[in-house]
C-alpha cells in the first residue's frame, strides 16, 4: 500500500537557509545542501525548497544549490518560489529537481501550468496554493479565497474552483497552504484540506500549522491529505522525522519506515 | 561501461547522478555505435509512450534494443523504459518495442481502498513483494520501499516473468525479469539507499552472458 509522505520544507534566500536549523552535531546550519542531506538520512520522503531570493544573482546561486542537492540526495525534491516562466522551470529541472512548484504566476498566467506539463510531464508540475478563509459568497462559494504575492494580494478566486481548474490545466500535484494556520503550530486546516483533496484526483500535500505529530495524523486521515509538509517542528529539533513516522505508524497511518 | 539510452524522454541526469554516486563510469547516448560497446544498458524514461516510441524508431533504437537483448548482456528498464518494452501500451494506443509479450495498461479510474477513491497517478513510496530471488535484488530488505510515479502499469502475458508485485487498489507487476532483462516500474535512482543498491547490483550482474 502507498505510504503517506512526510516532506520537510526549507526556505532559502541567496543560497542560504533563512531559518536556523538546529541539528545535533556540527552541521552548518546555513547550508541548504547539508540540511537536505540530514533530512534524507533521517528518512524524509521528499524535500521542498522554497526560494525567497529577490535578486537575479541569488537565483543563479539557487541553481547551484539545486545541482549540489541533486548530487547528494536520492529522493525526489521540488523547488518553488520565483518560477515565472518555462525557462525558469527548465533551469531548475535540468539542475536536478524532480518537480517545480508554481504559485502566484500560475494564478496570473495559468497557461504556465499547461506549458510546463507539456514540456516536462504533469508529474513535474506542482501547484502551490495560498488560501485564506473568508465569508462564503457568490464569488467565493467555498469560503476559501486564493491569495498571492506571499499572502498580500486577494484575488477574488475561489480556492476549490482553482484547484479543479489547475488539475484540468495539467498540474500533477497540489501543495495546499492555509495562511490562517501557517506559523501557528496549532494544526493544519482540516476542513480546507479535506475539501480540496476530495474534489481533485491528484495528490494533495497539506501545508501550514504543523506543531506536533498528532497534527500530521489528523491531516492524513480526517484531512484526507496524501502528504504533509513540516518545517519548524523538525528544524528546531523538537521532533525528528523518524519519530514522527513511528508515531504515525503506531496510529495505523502507513509511512515509509525503512531507508 | 554502463550506457544510459538517451531518447529525450524526460530528465535522464538523475540516473546518471545515481551511477556517479555509486562510483560507476557511464555514458548517456543515443548513438548506436557507442551503445554497441557498452557492458550494461539502462533504458530509463519519463513521459508519454507515443512520443517516446516515435523518437526510438527515428533513431532505430527499437531494433537496436531487440538485437541487444539477444547478446545476453544486461538490460534494465525503468518506468517508461519498462512500459515500452511490451508489445503495446494503452497510453496514446502505442505499438511498442515488443521485447516482452504483454501490454501496459492504465489504472482503472474507480480504484478504491476502504471506500476511499485512489488518486492517479500512483505517486509516492510503496513496497514490492518479490516472488523469487534475483541478483539485482540481493541485499534488499523486504521492508524497503520505492518511489513510484505513473498512471500506467506493466502487464506481462507470461506470469512467470513477474519478479515483484505492488498493491495500489489492484496488485500489479512492479518488477519483471527474464534472462538478461530486469525491468521495474519504480525509480531506483529516486528510492534512496535501497534504490542505489539495486543499481549497484545491476552494474555487477552479468545477465546470462
Amino acid at each position: 500500500m502507498l505510504s503517506k509522505r512526510i516532506i520537510p520544507c526549507l526556505d532559502v534566500r541567496d543560497g542560504k537557509l533563512t531559518k536556523g536549523i538546529k541539528f545535533k552535531g556540527n552541521v552548518d546550519i546555513g547550508d541548504p545542501v547539508e540540511a537536505a542531506r540530514e533530512y534524507y538520512e533521517q528518512g524524509a520522503d521528499e524535500i521542498v525548497f522554497y526560494d525567497i531570493t529577490a535578486s537575479a544573482d541569488g537565483r543563479d546561486i539557487m541553481i547551484d544549490v539545486v545541482r549540489r542537492v541533486a548530487q547528494t540526495i536520492f529522493i525526489p525534491f521540488s523547488v518553488g518560489g520565483g518560477i515565472r516562466n518555462l525557462e525558469d522551470m527548465r533551469r531548475v529541472i535540468l539542475a536536478g529537481a524532480e518537480k517545480v512548484s508554481v504559485n502566484s504566476t500560475a494564478v496570473t498566467d495559468p497557461k504556465i501550468i499547461t506549458q510546463g506539463a507539456q514540456a516536462f510531464g504533469s508529474q513535474c508540475i506542482v501547484l502551490g496554493m495560498d488560501v485564506k478563509k473568508v465569508e462564503m459568497s457568490g464569488k467565493i462559494p467555498s469560503g476559501y479565497e486564493i491569495v498571492i504575492n506571499g499572502g498580500r494580494k486577494y484575488m477574488g478566486i475561489d480556492a476549490l474552483w482553482w484547484a479543479k481548474e489547475a488539475e484540468n490545466l495539467g498540474a500533477g500535484e497540489i501543495c495546499l497552504n492555509s495562511i490562517d494556520a501557517d506559523g501557528t503550530q496549532n494544526g493544519y486546516e482540516l476542513n480546507l484540506t479535506a475539501l480540496i483533496s476530495e474534489n481533485v484526483n491528484i495528490p494533495v500535500i497539506a501545508s501550514g500549522g504543523a506543531g506536533k505529530p498528532e497534527h500530521l495524523a489528523e491531516v492524513l486521515t480526517e484531512g484526507k491529505a496524501d502528504a504533509a509538509l513540516i518545517a519548524s517542528m523538525v528544524h528546531y529539533r523538537t521532533y525528528t522525522i523518524a519519530g514522527i513516522k513511528k508515531y504515525l505508524n503506531e496510529h495505523q497511518i502507513k509511512t515509509r519506515l525503512y531507508w | 561501461m554502463i550506457a544510459i539510452i538517451d531518447y529525450k524522454a524526460g530528465n535522464l541526469t538523475s540516473v546518471a547522478r545515481a551511477l556517479q554516486n555509486i562510483g560507476e563510469t557511464y555514458m548517456v547516448t543515443d548513438d548506436i555505435k557507442k551503445l554497441d560497446n557498452a557492458s550494461h544498458v539502462i533504458f530509463p524514461g519519463v513521459g508519454a509512450a507515443g512520443e517516446a516510441m516515435a523518437y526510438l524508431r527515428r533513431k532505430k533504437l527499437d531494433s537496436w534494443l531487440t538485437d541487444w537483448i539477444k547478446t545476453g548482456k544486461p538490460l534494465m528498464g525503468i518506468c517508461l523504459g519498462t512500459q515500452i518494452i511490451f508489445d503495446y501500451s494503452e497510453e496514446n494506443e502505442t505499438k511498442c518495442i515488443g521485447l516482452v509479450r504483454g501490454l501496459t495498461k492504465r489504472f482503472p479510474d474507480d480504484l478504491n481502498i476502504a471506500c476511499r477513491k485512489l488518486k492517479i497517478p500512483h505517486m509516492g513510496w510503496n513496497s514490492v513483494t518479490l516472488h523469487r530471488d534475483h541478483p539485482v535484488f540481493s541485499d534488499i530488505s523486504k521492508d524497503a520501499e520505492f518511489y513510484f510515479v505513473h498512471s500506467y502499469y506493466p502487464a506481462p502475458a507470461d506470469n512467470s516473468l513477474v519478479l515483484g508485485v505492488t498493491d495500489y487498489g489492484i496488485t500489479f507487476c512492479s518488477v519483471l525479469a527474464t534472462k538478461n532483462l530486469v525491468a521495474m516500474q519504480f525509480h531506483p535512482e529516486k528510492s534512496g539507499r535501497p534504490g542505489l543498491q539495486i543499481l549497484r547490483n545491476f552494474c555487477r550482474w552479468r545477465g546470462n552472458a
